[in-house]
């Protein structure tokens, strides 16, 4: 009982911390609607003249406008959005007819899969990249670690893809240059067509990992406790891996689910040069053609994600941090 | 975990994309509007319509039009009643019939549903009568020229009359040889064969897939992967790669849509700026402009210069109005005449690479004549929202060519047609647009379409630069693969050659 005690007490310290973060969320999210929702209403260009072109009939232009009620006063047509949210209904593509509920739950599997596998992609190489250049500060390993992710973070994502498209599929043949299989329907194809899309957006991520967990290391590899641990003839890796990884992994953590969430917004560049139907190219093209409640209802998505992606990050510190679960 | 990640790398590595030889992969530019084809927009949409949506009539290679749903026609002597005969074996993706009464509520659909995109063009039909299960005569309210070349396009697709409600939002079902099997927005469209297609044995794939890849760089490369069979319109640039690919072929026909400018005749202030005002300061920037270099630079040479608002491809074209090479000093003397030493203006486009090329060459070689032009690139939704409040200049005037001329001349020219965003009107050039709407004979309306272009030539309210060419790459392995040119994909007959 005496041992179950402070589990009790880490619980319900998360579930306090949850409960006042969605609370601390919810204005942000109010804030969020009404920017998403007027932002796009002061770009020039409107939503049905823009999908007529060259097909402009102005009654059916007028009655298209009646039916998504853009001749309502911007007020009355946020309440109403708001009002249909809430009842879990975004509202239909004014390009595609599509309801958005439909498409966000088309896409949102392909961009956690495309976000999942270069987010496991980069911790893979970024953490131990970042371990070994701390380690063995100022040598070889250091300089090259540092050169490498200077390069992730600088070569752009577009070029690349197109390189990367160029040797494994034109030349190679060995992956498809393109395209989505979901993953129930053939699970290696699904991952092999995610591979190059995956690396490609890992890269930039696991420069960033990788920069981080070297400096977290370097700072705590010069403390008193791990000179202590040494001290007491611990095995080196022991030192690293149980005393020093784990008290460089806060920031870490907070980086890692932060560029977790970026990479759920989607990735415009690199959904384009991949042809993966994820949000970025979602959201840009919806801009494009002001398909509206499509923006709104990706956008409004994608916010609540990251959101959800910051408290995530609350409850891993306190996971990975037992001194946070007594706030006194 | 490293088990797992090794067992993913060697997957990968291992064998090609398991691919069916039975299913078509077919790119396109963009991703299609809404599937249903009363409602639809793009031109992407009626490449997606194309093997599922059978219409009434089709054109051949040479702008014929040739029946499909229907299997003859014939008209009454006062050209007002078009009689049809369909056929007997049409079905409905449901199975359902392709009868007298799914036509006549088709055709009402178009005209009636208040979202229809298709009024204008069966605006003329003034009753639909069914006299048998297969026989259905169209009355109109006055002869329409353009009536059956519209009815080989999206207005004369049928759709099941039980789908009626459905079809937009993904339940599309109509009478083609392939049937609506999936979509997923901006990524791909699933046609399935229908296999009590009437003509299903021409049909020689299981699966039709369109997927929309907006980067021409990126289609190509997935052409040459293996990836894909067909690619629609592939950049001017990479014509040549494409043919010198033994994999593959480049595939060429004149299509009937232009690109050129047109000016602000009399929507608001801007149609008071000097080349707005002064037909022979058009003339002028006309002769400044060299429509083979255009050709040369922007095309590859696959950009046929433009002079008229029809390609050599219609019927309407007529070589009178073309030429008139490039002349600085003639350009020159006619803006001395009106009384300027250089003209200022400003032409807005939307913002791509195509185009931004286009009038960067346009600004640089009318600068020679004293032309001072300001390039305003927008993003298309601004573009076409400034175009139609008359803030401009002059602006990028493109269309994507129509079967019958009407489209290409009387939407764009007429007084106060839909399209004529310059607010261009004259009387004489209208009545003879009108007037040739509703004569049948094709020599007849060629006459008043010359008279037309005659006017148009002297009040200059466009200048018509290329016509956009019909451009496709294909793999090797394909047979029978033929272009037409209202740039729709026909599946008949094309097949894998082993």
């Amino acid at each position: 009982m005496v041992r179950r005690l402070p589990v009790q007490e880490s619980f319900a310290a998360v579930l306090k911390l949850i409960v006042r973060r969605i609370l601390v969320a919810l204005p942000t999210l109010i804030i969020l609607s009404v920017i998403i929702f007027g932002l796009q209403r002061l770009l020039p260009g409107d939503p049905i003249q823009t999908m007529m072109a060259e097909q402009s009939d102005p009654e059916v232009i007028e009655i298209l406008r009646e039916k998504y009620r853009l001749n309502d006063p911007l007020p009355i047509q946020y309440l109403a959005w708001v009002g249909n949210v809430l009842q879990g209904d975004f509202g239909s593509s004014l390009r595609t007819g599509l309801p958005v509920t439909e498409i966000i739950l088309q896409k949102l599997p392909i961009t956690v899969q495309l976000a999942t596998m270069a987010m496991i992609m980069a911790m893979m190489v970024g953490i131990p990249a970042g371990i070994l250049a701390a380690v063995h500060k100022n040598s070889m390993i250091d300089y090259a670690a540092n050169a490498v992710a200077l390069s992730g973070m600088s070569v752009p994502n577009f070029w690349l893809g197109i390189i990367m498209i160029m040797i494994f599929a034109v030349s190679w043949k060995v992956l498809p240059a393109s395209g989505y299989v979901p993953i129930t329907q053939d699970f290696w194809l699904s991952i092999k067509s995610m591979l190059m899309p995956a690396f490609v957006l890992s890269t930039a991520v696991a420069a960033y990992l990788m920069r981080h967990t070297r400096s977290a290391m370097l700072s705590v590899l010069s403390s008193d406790y791990i000179r202590t641990a040494r001290a007491k003839g611990l095995l080196s890796k022991t030192v690293i891996i149980r005393h020093a990884l784990r008290n460089a992994l806060m920031p870490i953590v907070t980086l890692a689910t932060l560029l977790f969430g970026d990479l759920l917004a989607g990735a415009v560049l690199t959904e384009q040069i991949f042809v993966i139907p994820g949000f970025g190219k979602l959201i840009v093209d919806a801009v494009f053609t002001r398909d509206y409640a499509v923006v709104q209802g990706v956008v409004l998505f994608t916010a609540i994600g990251f959101i959800a992606m910051n408290i995530l990050a609350d409850v891993l510190y306190i996971v990975i941090n037992p001194r946070l679960r007594h706030p006194q | 975990m490293k088990k797992i990640v090794m067992s993913v790398m060697l997957a990968a590595m291992t064998g090609a994309s398991a691919v069916s030889a039975a299913d078509l992969n077919v790119a396109m530019q963009d991703d299609p509007d809404i599937l249903d084809p009363h409602r639809g927009n793009t031109f992407v949409g009626r490449m997606v319509f194309g093997p599922m949506c059978d219409a009434l009539f089709d054109i051949d290679t040479a702008l014929n039009i040739v029946p499909r749903l229907v299997a003859d026609w014939s008209w009454s002597d006062d050209e007002t009643v078009l009689t049809m005969n369909l056929r007997d074996d049409a079905l409905f993706h449901d199975g359902t019939k392709v009868d007298g009464e799914a036509v006549k509520a088709n055709l009402e659909r178009g005209l009636n549903l208040p979202e229809s995109n298709r009024k204008a063009e069966l605006a003329s039909i003034a009753s639909i009568d069914v006299l048998g299960e297969t026989q259905v005569a169209i009355t109109l309210k006055a002869p329409d020229a353009a009536f059956l070349a519209n009815l080989t396009d999206r207005a004369g697709m049928l759709v099941s009359p039980a789908s009626f409600d459905t079809a937009g939002e993904g339940g599309l079902v109509c009478a083609g040889p392939y049937k609506l099997a999936e979509r997923v927005q901006n990524d791909r469209i699933v046609m399935e064969k229908f296999d009590d297609h009437w003509e299903a044995d021409n049909y020689h794939f299981d699966r039709v897939i369109y997927r929309p890849i907006p980067d021409t760089t990126v289609r190509l490369a997935n052409l040459q992967s293996g990836d894909l069979d067909i690619i629609e319109r592939p950049a001017p640039s990479d014509m040549a790669a494409i043919e010198a690919d033994d994999s593959l072929v480049f595939d060429i026909v004149s299509g009937l849509g232009f690109y050129g400018i047109n000016f602000n005749m009399g929507n608001g202030e801007r149609s008071q700026n000097p080349i707005n005002q002064d037909a022979r300061l058009r003339e002028a920037l006309n002769l400044t402009i060299d429509r083979n270099v255009l050709n040369d630079v922007l095309g590859m040479g696959t950009y046929p210069p433009a002079y008229q608002p029809f390609s050599s491809a219609s019927w309407a074209y007529n070589p009178e109005f073309d030429g008139g090479g490039r002349d600085i000093e003639r350009a020159k003397e006619l803006m001395a005449e009106a009384g300027h030493e250089s003209v200022s203006f400003e032409i807005l486009y939307a913002n791509n690479t195509a185009m931004q090329s286009l009038f960067e060459l346009v600004q640089a070689m009318a600068s020679e004549a004293g032309f001072n032009i300001s390039l305003r690139p927008t993003e298309f939704a601004a573009y076409v929202a400034e175009r139609e409040e008359g803030k401009f200049d002059a602006s990028q005037f493109g269309a994507s060519g129509r079967i019958d001329p009407d489209g290409n001349f009387h939407r764009y020219l007429a007084c106060g047609s839909a399209g004529n965003v310059g607010h261009y009107c004259n009387d004489e050039l209208t009545d003879l647009l009108n007037q040739a709407r509703v004569i049948n004979n094709v020599e007849e309306r060629k006459a008043l379409y010359d008279q037309a272009q005659r006017i148009a030539v002297e009040d200059l309210p466009a200048l018509y630069f290329y016509y956009t060419p019909r451009t496709w790459g294909y793999s090797a392995n394909l047979d029978g693969f033929v272009s037409y040119p209202d740039g729709v994909l026909r599946l008949s007959g094309l097949k894998p050659k082993n």
